[in-house]
């Protein structure tokens, strides 16, 4: 399959910088378009102001740009309300704030916290500091070899003591698409919450929170072409007006005295401080590119490489792809080992040959040990790569070993 | 695009190590662990009136730490534990980028590894062999 005429590449600046760069590394970060890099700049020429605090016209510009950085979060992922959009710097704040604030609220002694053994850190670590908090405790769901992970998995390992269920929607190692409607449904009717970990799927997919169901979603706006610094946490109104502020400062009160607080109003009781505009600017700018490109594009190029990428793989020996054998379950995410190379020296030799990915375990420790792996290397593709990037790196990887001075 | 520090003495002394095997009858062991690669090496050195009469290690990791503990054996053994130390500083400092030209002649094959230094995140695998003896040799006294 041909991919389309459209060069993506054209429309990211870093490209012309380093027109010769296989960039695999989209699931670390996207490059950003010029029409996000514009629009920060653009605010900041014309419309910075400290928003939500000064009385002049220039405040309220700013504030109404990021306010509409937040209508347009809230259309792009279907909530019902902006009030159920909260700013995060990214994916890790908006889970850790999760799990400060309705985690500590609501988990007793004895409950029990469910994440799955593929989880990335940021929706691990605070599961398990609140678990330890609260002496609760937390329990793993464990994937099959291929990083499959069913409903009636979930329903099984579901107690009448599990209050939280958290799950990557895509992970970030295997690239497969977990059922989290089905999920969603099994976790309800028993009571349990779902923190659902948006990473790599809000970025590569259309995903609307009402019709997954899910309870909290958190996704980063960096990997989504948007700049640093700025990420989403959607929750459920009803849950996210009784949880407690997570930092506290300016912004989110209503009334000081003394010896106490009223808080704002949802959204603004869990964004303390002086917020980013110009990041929420350029999340908006991003949305806007996707959807002017719109996801079935994006899906239709992300899947014909990764289906050239896993071919011409599938030939060469000594290399194993993590997960499933179908490049329809990766989502532009391919994870890999090559016999007797480490993986970081596999990176070395990739990054001499002009491509770019990334090795280590990822921040999911805890799968390589349950994969009995030290590390793995990972290559990863958004819509704006094209074929000549997937042929730079099977043909660095081709010679791989033989660079190491093994037989082919 | 970068330098190749993947030469033929790298991937020579990866594949075939001289130095990698059990020691018998040596003075002191010394684990050496680098967390960002999972590099782990044990080192045994047979130390005889300050003078470093055999070596060896065992472990796993990538293919810079490896080569360059074994590497690092060949230059050290035969010589005093005071030159080992000041070697494996000089060592150090090429890493850093901070050697003269005579200064890596000293070091022999391990001046092969100089490149490393424009790659901060494998400068921890390339030192840790000599990380490791350097701490075993201050702890003897
Ligand atoms: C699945 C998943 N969750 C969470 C994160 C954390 O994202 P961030 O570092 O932007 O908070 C990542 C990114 O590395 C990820 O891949």
């Amino acid at each position: 399959m041909k991919l389309s005429e459209r060069n993506y590449k054209a429309d990211f600046p870093v490209f012309e910088q380093y027109p010769d760069i296989a960039y695999l590394d989209s699931t670390a970060t996207s490059q950003k378009p010029r029409q996000v890099i514009e629009a920060v700049a653009e605010y900041y020429r014309s419309e910075n102001a400290n928003p939500l605090r000064g009385l002049y016209s220039l405040a309220v510009k700013a504030t109404d740009a990021y306010e509409n950085a937040r209508a347009a979060v809230r259309d792009f992922i279907g909530a019902a309300s902006e009030r159920e959009i909260i700013f995060t710097r990214n994916a890790t704040e908006s889970l850790n704030l999760v799990a400060c604030s309705y985690g500590r609220a609501n988990i007793r002694e004895g409950d029990e916290i469910l994440v799955t053994i593929s989880e990335h850190h940021s929706n691990f670590l605070p599961w398990q500091i609140l678990a330890k908090e609260k002496n609760a405790r937390l329990k793993f769901l464990k994937c099959s070899e291929s990083g499959e992970y069913t409903v009636e998995m979930l329903e099984k390992a579901l107690t009448p003591r599990t209050k939280i269920f958290a799950c990557a929607q895509i992970s970030n190692v295997f690239g497969r698409l977990n059922p989290i409607r089905g999920f969603a449904e099994v976790c309800h009717k028993n009571g349990t919450v779902i923190v659902c970990d948006g990473a790599q799927s809000v970025p590569h997919l259309p995903v609307d929170v009402r019709e997954l169901g899910v309870d909290f979603l958190a996704f980063s706006g960096h990997k989504m072409l948007a700049p640093m610094g700025i990420g989403v946490l959607y929750g459920r109104e009803e849950l996210l007006e009784q949880m407690p502020p997570f930092l506290y400062g300016g912004e989110m009160i209503e009334y000081v005295t003394l010896c106490g607080a009223t808080f704002a109003e949802l959204p603004h009781k869990f964004e303390a401080g002086t917020v980013n505009a110009g990041g929420a600017v350029g999340l908006h700018a991003a949305i806007d590119y996707i959807n002017a490109l719109g996801f079935e594009e994006i899906g239709r190029r992300e899947q014909s490489l990764t289906r050239l990428m896993m071919r011409e793989m599938a030939e060469i020996p000594h290399v194993h792809i993590i997960g499933s054998d179908d490049p329809d379950e990766h989502h532009g995410i391919v994870t890999f080992t090559v016999d007797d190379v480490h993986p970081h020296d596999a990176a070395a030799i990739f990054d001499e040959a002009g491509v770019a990915v990334r090795a280590g375990h990822h921040c999911a420790q805890p799968l390589h040990k349950y994969l009995n792996l030290q590390s793995t290397v990972r290559a990863s593709i958004a819509f704006y790569n094209d074929e000549s990037d997937v042929h730079r790196f099977t043909d660095c990887l081709r010679t791989m070993r033989g660079r190491m001075g093994y037989g082919e | 695009m970068a330098n190749s520090f993947y030469n033929e003495i790298l991937t020579d002394h990866n594949m075939h190590p001289v130095h990698k095997h059990e020691l018998a009858a040596c003075s002191c062991t010394r684990d050496g662990v680098n967390p960002s690669c999972g590099d782990e090496i044990t080192l045994n050195l047979r130390i005889e009136n300050g003078v470093i009469s055999d070596g060896s290690f065992t472990g796993s990791g990538c293919a810079v730490s490896q080569a360059s503990a074994d590497i690092m054996l060949d230059l050290v053994i035969g010589k005093t534990t005071e030159e080992a130390v000041r070697l494996s500083g000089i060592f150090t400092k090429m890493i850093r980028g901070e050697c003269s030209p005579e200064e890596i002649d000293e070091l022999e094959e391990a001046g092969a590894l100089q490149d490393i230094s424009h790659m901060p995140a494998r400068v921890k695998c390339a030192t840790l062999g000599w990380r490791t003896i350097t701490e075993m040799i201050n702890e003897q006294g």
